[in-house]
């Protein structure tokens, strides 16, 4: 056989959940260890890998808490296997330490959280961005992490997959940020093996022993800020700075390399929606629905027999967003903040809208990056996702009002 | 300095931050003789929370993992999950097992995993100077229960022996010779072990709980108030059981469980594909 020629089996589509897709990469992405305990809505993810993981050969083990499963992917990983869990909202929560000692104690693993409306017990069953925040910061101390926010059951799959490269990459706990929406729909999505002559990345340490446990190195890993033997610094100030340094600029220095955001429409665009995560899907077909993009997905005719009764003949007739010139910059990887894309990006724009699914959170950080343009938050809670219209009223909203 | 010493201890990581009188460096001579006999070295790694005896093992020269408070059975069960072959040695406080690792505790003893746990108790927050754990006997006088702890204490062996766990054993650190059987006995254990050690604090548990500094008195004093049972024996009254608790080879381990249920599935271990 040609080996140059794809061959079928490299090559499967399926129909899948936002969850399974996430389980399915994560085997496929060579993670051997699973550890989680139930919690709505990412539950499918640990249901799923029970027995798929054990079925790979891997590991699988349900824990007594979140707590638990956070600290034994991190001791499974030092043990030599790739190691996962899944939660949402308050099980996130419970994680954090282990996180910040994953974080320290450069250990590459990926923690998925199927974000929950919240606080506390919250929404168990509805869709929110509220981690966005808590992901970012959420283990006590300065450190840097990864996230990364997948909008569709495709790129649930495919940033599944890179979480772990750059996990092992920058020796680092990767977030993949998914929320109940992404989790829960069903899409058509192409599932690609990983190339089968893969090459060990180069990986990027700070400060930390650098063998995994039983190779006869004495690995020493020590939660307490440490040197490359893992000998405790913590009580050495100037050594304990440089230490807080070097394990922040192993990620803020390779943002150009870890950065991951998409531009639609922006050529001419002179408004654009910065969005992450489910959000970026609605923006993407009020987009389309501006620009006049056709697309079976876009509902645009049915939307416009809803609005009849919801609203009223006249509102549909006011809508026509045709003179709207509207780009899509959709964030993937959320953290760390790939400010100089997003600038580079926005730099034709006058105004930026930043729908999200919280109090308007992500959009204090882009206001500071788009300090000379008008930056207008469009947040939303209570669960429901924006619909396009909406995003497409509040430009109209804004551009009138300007 | 000692030949075993040599071969087991960091020397750049030295001096430990145990204070004088310590009862952890009998302890981890104990540990290190008992490694040396079974000549275990490679295969044998060393997980510890957060404490005094936690700091135990991160002078030895061996895989070693420092964890959070509370946490290290769980970083030890992943860790021994991945690695069925090895032995995991978890070294924790009083108050790191029972009180915040407390739930760890019951879960991974009612597992079986193949864990040994050394709980090093010193009846007090020795770390943090001097506060009240779980180990603390009713009525103590500490920086947290000014006018005597209301709590009865916990007793670990019982909690373990009840759990599931099926080896238990406690030793007090004037017992170091049967202390090292005991790591040796709880290492060669397929199965959940639990050895409790009464150790002397002689900074925080001597002057707050007992009234004595000498750590000579202290250990005197773990011999006064224990007792090693046999059968048929009158239980002496308010007095402390030591030697091996229970030694139960019937239970299944956690990690052969898993590895019959894969082979009566037809699934290998170790089995790699998408």
């Amino acid at each position: 056989m040609d080996p140059e020629k794809p061959q079928k089996k490299d090559k499967k589509t399926a129909v899948l959940q936002g969850n399974e897709a996430c389980a399915k990469a994560a085997i496929q992405a060579g993670c051997r260890f699973f550890a989680g305990y139930p919690i709505t809505p990412s539950t499918e993810i640990i249901e799923m890998l029970s027995g798929e993981m054990q079925k790979a050969g891997g590991v699988f083990i349900q824990m007594e808490d979140e707590i638990g499963s956070a600290c034994s992917i991190i001791g499974a990983r030092w043990g030599g296997k790739k190691s996962m869990t899944a939660t949402s909202g308050p099980g996130y929560t419970l994680m954090q330490e282990a996180i910040g000692f994953a974080a320290v104690t450069e250990t590459p693993t990926v923690i998925v959280n199927v974000q929950r409306g919240g606080p506390s017990t919250g929404q168990p069953t509805m869709s929110s961005q509220q981690d966005i925040y808590q992901a970012r910061y959420g283990s006590h101390g300065d450190y840097e992490i990864i996230v990364l926010c997948p909008s569709s059951v495709q790129e649930m799959y495919d940033f599944t997959m890179r979480a772990f490269e750059l996990s092992e990459k920058f020796r680092t706990p990767v977030i993949l940020l998914s929320d109940e929406v992404v989790g829960h729909m069903r899409e058509k999505i192409i599932m690609k093996p990983l190339p089968k002559e893969t090459i060990e990345p180069t990986q990027i340490y700070a400060s930390s022993p650098r063998e995994d446990f039983f190779k006869g190195a004495n690995s020493m890993v020590e939660g307490q800020l440490h040197d490359e033997l893992g000998r405790r610094i913590g009580h050495i100030a100037p050594k304990s700075g440089d230490f807080i340094n070097k394990i922040c600029s192993k990620i803020t220095d390779n943002i150009k390399e870890i950065a991951d955001v998409e531009a639609f429409c922006m050529e001419d665009a002179e408004v654009a929606i910065l969005a992450y995560g489910s959000v970026a899907r609605s923006s993407m077909n009020a987009i389309k629905l501006a620009r006049g993009i056709k697309d079976d997905r876009v509902r645009a005719k049915f939307r416009i027999v809803k609005d009849l009764f919801v609203r009223g003949v006249p509102a549909t007739i006011q809508t026509d967003y045709s003179h709207l010139k509207v780009g899509l910059i959709k964030v993937n990887t959320v953290w760390p903040f790939p400010e100089e894309k997003i600038q580079e990006l926005a730099r034709n724009v006058d105004m930026v809208i930043v729908p999200e699914m919280n109090t308007g959170k992500y959009c204090r950080e882009v206001r500071r990056a788009l300090w000379d343009k008008t930056v207008i938050s469009m947040p939303k809670c209570g669960g429901e996702i924006h619909s396009p219209n909406e995003i497409l009223d509040r430009i109209l909203e804004e551009v009138w009002c300007k | 300095m000692n030949e075993l010493y040599e071969k087991y201890i960091k020397k750049e990581s030295l001096p430990t931050l145990f204070c004088p009188g310590c009862g952890n460096g009998i302890v981890q001579f104990a540990a290190i003789k008992a490694f040396e006999k079974m000549g275990i070295k490679d295969d044998l790694a060393c997980v510890s929370g957060i404490g005094c005896s936690s700091w135990i093992p991160c002078y030895f020269k061996m895989d070693v993992m420092h964890t959070m408070h509370g946490r290290a059975l769980p970083f030890a069960e992943g860790l021994k999950l991945s690695r069925p072959d090895k032995k995991i040695l978890v070294f924790s406080g009083d108050g790191d097992c029972l009180a915040i690792g407390g739930n760890h505790l019951i879960h991974a003893a009612s597992r079986n995993i193949d864990l040994t746990v050394i709980e090093i108790n010193n009846y007090i927050y020795g770390m943090t100077g001097g506060q009240k754990s779980p180990a603390t006997p009713e009525g103590s006088v500490t920086k947290t229960s000014p006018f005597g702890s209301y709590d009865e204490p916990i007793d670990g062996c019982s909690l373990v022996a009840a759990a599931g766990g099926t080896y238990v054993a406690r030793w007090t650190t004037a017992h170091p010779v049967q202390l090292e059987k005991a790591i040796a006995e709880g290492i060669r254990h397929k199965g959940f072990s639990f050895i409790e050690v009464l150790t002397q604090c002689p900074v925080q548990a001597g002057k707050n709980i007992f009234g004595e500094k000498s750590p000579v008195a202290m250990m005197a004093r773990y011999k006064e108030m224990t007792y090693i049972y046999k059968e048929g024996m009158e239980i002496p009254e308010g007095k402390v059981r030591i030697g091996k608790i229970k030694h139960d080879t019937s239970r299944k381990e956690y990690t052969e469980k898993v590895l019959q249920k894969l082979e009566e599935k037809n699934i290998k271990k170790g089995q790699s594909n998408g």
